[in-house]
């Protein structure tokens, strides 16, 4: 089946065609065709899923290309796919997602005048993310990047009838545009250094030594651009709760589980090329994304965009958790979190769709009324706040440990676990106050509470689903064991140390000598140390006094002598050895230490939940007065989009302005001075028309009339004159002829 | 009688036409100085036949000559005449409409 793979992604593109074209003349509306295309990729996916399972195989890969576009001898575009371990799980995350989420919209959307519209944009979204997914090359992922881009932009305005969708989505897409401008950039730098598009390819590039260093460092930052503006991270976080004016299955699946998701994706379909400061800037994006998020998560009142904040601050999990060199933690997130975020916002829909609000001040008591709803919404809400035994426990603790252990290895960096272990419990916090809000207590608005209803049995059954895999039971075990750190491909003399086998960069503690060496290398920059290293142990030790001063001064020359060219093969096992013990031993503690906080902070942070807003010991009223420069502060959304109107869209429109003023001065100047001289040209060019053409014209007959008018005299019409002439002339030819 | 005593008699006759032609102006004094013109030259056919060849092709010649000129004083006649009945003169001066 695997080698069929390529034919997933066109069925969606197929029904897209389809319902795009003739959807309305359709029966139902053309909403079967989105459903059986999508739910025969789902099938495929699952089918290939347990392929790749079976094999079980940590380094699993196919990879299959085509050359698809030449551009001389040199430079070949290939089309192709990639199917790794990764792949597999997100193709199966993708499809499944997406086929809940078109299952939900046949109940959801019923009746919208748009309806077979709607679901061919969904078809396209689909066929642009399992792209996206498949493919092997910076080029390919560059089209289907876009593409999800159009889609989203195209379903968050999918009601263009109302203003606020309309700009929503033209924010999205303007936002994306400018992280997408970092990506092309990223890549372009890669393909100018190693000339080739290719992943695998690249990364041999990068291993060969073809580019290294800060420009490598720049690539990857540049590439995790992109990744911030689809991932919605900060600074271009403001896009994704405006994107809650789309219809909510599309921020159920675009929006919550697998575009947004995309940006993840990249950073771990890419991991090998970030050196140890891109993965800093990657770490710290990440923590400031998701500690700012989960703040406004705190007070917004709409319950999508509490989860759209929510959405925002679990994706900087994943960020910082791939930043800190915890590769299957943030994956794992990224899994758990598609199948449980995907549930609270289709929960989310059926709540909406059942009282026609969003606004959690108007809801409450619903769980009589939606059993179902209130069950499903529950479990992804214990999930998400990272209860032991369901899902989102098992992936946020990966993503604690890792960066605890990074914090615990750089201790200046413990703010990443800090930061992280806090909005856990704010998590915990603000998703119960969403439950209590909306299912218990009671009904603030009777007359909605009475309208309310469950939802028919197409939009539940998703929730069942979504909800049935936000249990941990699902993933523990073979996740950890398939998707795996990539080998690390930048080489350790180019840009000093790579993320090791052994873990992050600057990970090997100071406790082993070779480690030390490592650690010095990784934290300090210093190319020295590592061709020291060469002749084993013994050196080693040696070595590492000398490199931690070294460290300090100005760089050392890279090493000297043939061996410059890396740590030798002996050394690095060496220093593995010597690590693996005591990296063991942290690991496990990181991993106690993570898990007894994350569990406390997020039992904190749920008590709270409901000391707050179920028994009411503490009025949050009074709470949000007693804060209230806080509370506005945080209900404004940290005014980014204040700021960014006043920075960047101000500052545009002034730089329009002046270009504007430029183009009416200076440029209608130039335009306009051309046209002068043009004028004059013509004017001295009339004249020479009048002057010397003409003249010449009247000239020819003036000489003509004047001459006429002397030759005229000739012709007399005196006969005798004529025949005198004649006589004359003959008498002239006779004298000639007798002398 | 030689040759050149009747060549020299033929050329006064020319030149006796050739006066009366540019000198008068009446038209049918002109074509009498054509006429003179004519048989100057039949004269000379008349001569060189004679003397420099044996056989009578100049005479035959003049006969011709004659009979051209018997025709042409016809046509010019015409002409004068029809001058006469549009102009009312036959003085070859006033015949200058071609003039340019």
């Amino acid at each position: 089946m695997i080698r069929y793979a390529y034919i997933i992604p066109f069925l969606p593109l197929l029904s897209f065609f389809v319902n795009i074209a003739v959807g309305k003349r359709l029966p139902r509306k053309g909403d079967w065709v989105s459903l059986a295309t999508i739910g025969a990729g789902l099938v495929m996916s699952i089918v290939i899923f347990f392929e790749v399972f079976r094999i079980y195989d940590p380094n699993f890969k196919y990879h299959v290309v085509v050359p698809w576009l030449s551009l001389g001898d040199r430079f070949v575009i290939n089309a192709g796919i990639l199917i790794d371990n990764l792949t597999a799980v997100m193709l199966v995350i993708v499809t499944l997602v997406s086929f809940l989420v078109h299952l939900f919209s046949v109940g959801y959307m019923h009746g919208d005048p748009k309806y077979s519209r709607f679901f061919a944009y969904l078809s396209i979204f689909s066929f642009s993310m399992l792209g996206l997914v498949l493919a092997e090359s910076f080029f390919f992922i560059y089209i289907f990047w876009e593409l999800v881009g159009f889609s989203s932009y195209a379903l968050i305005g999918f009601w263009f009838e109302k203003k606020s969708a309309a700009d929503a989505g033209k924010k999205a897409f303007i936002v994306n545009r400018v992280g997408d401008f970092g990506f092309l950039i990223g890549f372009l730098i890669l393909f100018a250094a190693t000339g080739v598009l290719g992943f695998d390819e690249v990364f041999l590039g990068i291993s060969e030594g073809k580019i290294g260093g800060t420009l490598l460092t720049l690539a990857g930052i540049g590439i995790f651009c992109g990744a911030i503006g689809k991932s919605a991270q900060f600074p271009l976080h403001v896009w994704l709760p405006d994107a809650m004016e789309g219809p909510t299955p599309v921020s159920a699946l675009i929006h919550a589980a697998t575009m947004v998701a995309a940006g993840v994706y990249l950073v771990g379909r890419v991991y090998p090329i970030f050196t140890p400061d891109a993965f800093l800037f990657i770490a710290y994006t990440g923590l400031i994304t998701l500690v700012i998020t989960a703040t406004i998560a705190l007070v917004a009142t709409d319950i999508k965009k509490v989860l759209a904040y929510s959405t925002c601050s679990q994706l900087g999990y994943m960020i910082m958790g791939l930043g800190v060199g915890g590769f299957t933690a943030g994956l794992a997130h990224l899994t758990t979190h598609a199948a449980f975020k995907a549930c609270l916002f289709l929960g989310s829909g059926s709540v909406i769709h059942a009282v026609h609000s969003q606004e959690i001040t108007e809801m409450g008591g619903l769980r009589k009324k939606m059993p179902i709803t209130f069950l499903t919404f529950l479990i992804a809400t214990l999930a998400i706040s990272g209860v032991p035994l369901f899902s989102g426990f098992y992936s946020k603790d990966m993503i604690l440990k890792a960066a605890l252990l990074f914090g615990m290895k750089n201790p200046h960096h413990m703010i990443l676990f800090a930061g992280a272990l806090l909005t856990a419990g704010m998590t915990a916090f603000y998703m119960f106050r969403l439950v209590i809000r909306t299912f218990l207590g009671e009904p603030k608005d009777h007359h909605k509470f009475d309208h309310a209803h469950e939802s028919p049995p197409s939009m539940w059954v998703p929730l069942v689903v979504l909800a049935g895999l936000s249990f941990s039971f699902w993933y523990s075990g073979w996740f950890g064991d398939l998707i795996k750190k990539p080998a690390p491909v930048i080489p350790v003399v180019a840009s000093v140390s790579a993320p090791t086998p052994a873990g992050h960069p600057g990970e090997a503690a100071a406790m082993s000598h070779a480690g030390e060496v490592q650690h010095a290398s990784a934290v300090h920059g210093s190319a020295g140390p590592t061709a020291h290293a060469e002749g084993g142990h013994g050196k080693a030790e040696h070595a590492a006094p000398a490199s931690q001063g070294e460290a300090h001064g100005p760089a050392v020359p890279a090493g000297h002598g043939a061996g410059s060219a890396g740590l030798s093969a002996a050394a690095l096992a060496e220093a593995e050895g010597h690590e693996d013990s005591h990296e063991a031993h942290l690991d496990h503690v990181a991993h106690i230490w993570s898990m007894v906080l994350s569990v406390f902070f997020g039992t904190f942070g749920i008590a709270l939940a409901f000391v707050v807003y179920r028994f009411g010991w503490i009025n949050p009223e009074k709470v949000a007065s007693a804060f209230r420069p806080v509370h506005k502060f945080l209900l404004n959304k940290w005014y980014f989009d204040e700021l960014y109107e006043a920075t960047v869209i101000n500052g545009m429109k002034a730089f329009s302005r002046a270009l504007g003023w430029f183009d009416l001065h200076v440029v209608d100047g130039l335009v306009n001075l051309c046209a002068q001289v043009g004028v004059w040209i013509s004017y001295l060019i009339g004249k020479f028309d009048d002057a010397v053409v003409d003249g010449a014209v009247n000239g020819v007959a003036d000489v003509t009339i004047g001459s006429g008018t002397i030759f005229r005299r000739v012709q007399t019409g005196k006969l005798y004159h004529y025949v005198f002439v004649l006589a004359g002339g003959a008498l002239i030819i006779f004298l000639i002829k007798a002398f | 009688m030689t040759l050149d005593k009747l060549l020299v008699i033929g050329a006064a006759l020319f030149c006796c036409g050739l006066y009366t032609i540019l000198t008068r102006r009446n038209a049918v004094a002109v074509l009498m100085g054509v006429e003179l013109v004519l048989n100057a030259a039949n004269i000379n056919f008349v001569a060189f036949s004679h003397y420099v060849s044996q056989l009578i092709g100049g005479q035959i010649f003049a006969v011709f000559v004659i009979v051209l000129a018997a025709a042409e004083a016809a046509v010019a006649l015409a002409i004068f005449l029809r001058m006469f009945a549009t102009t009312g003169t036959v003085e070859v001066d006033m015949a200058d409409h071609l003039k340019g």
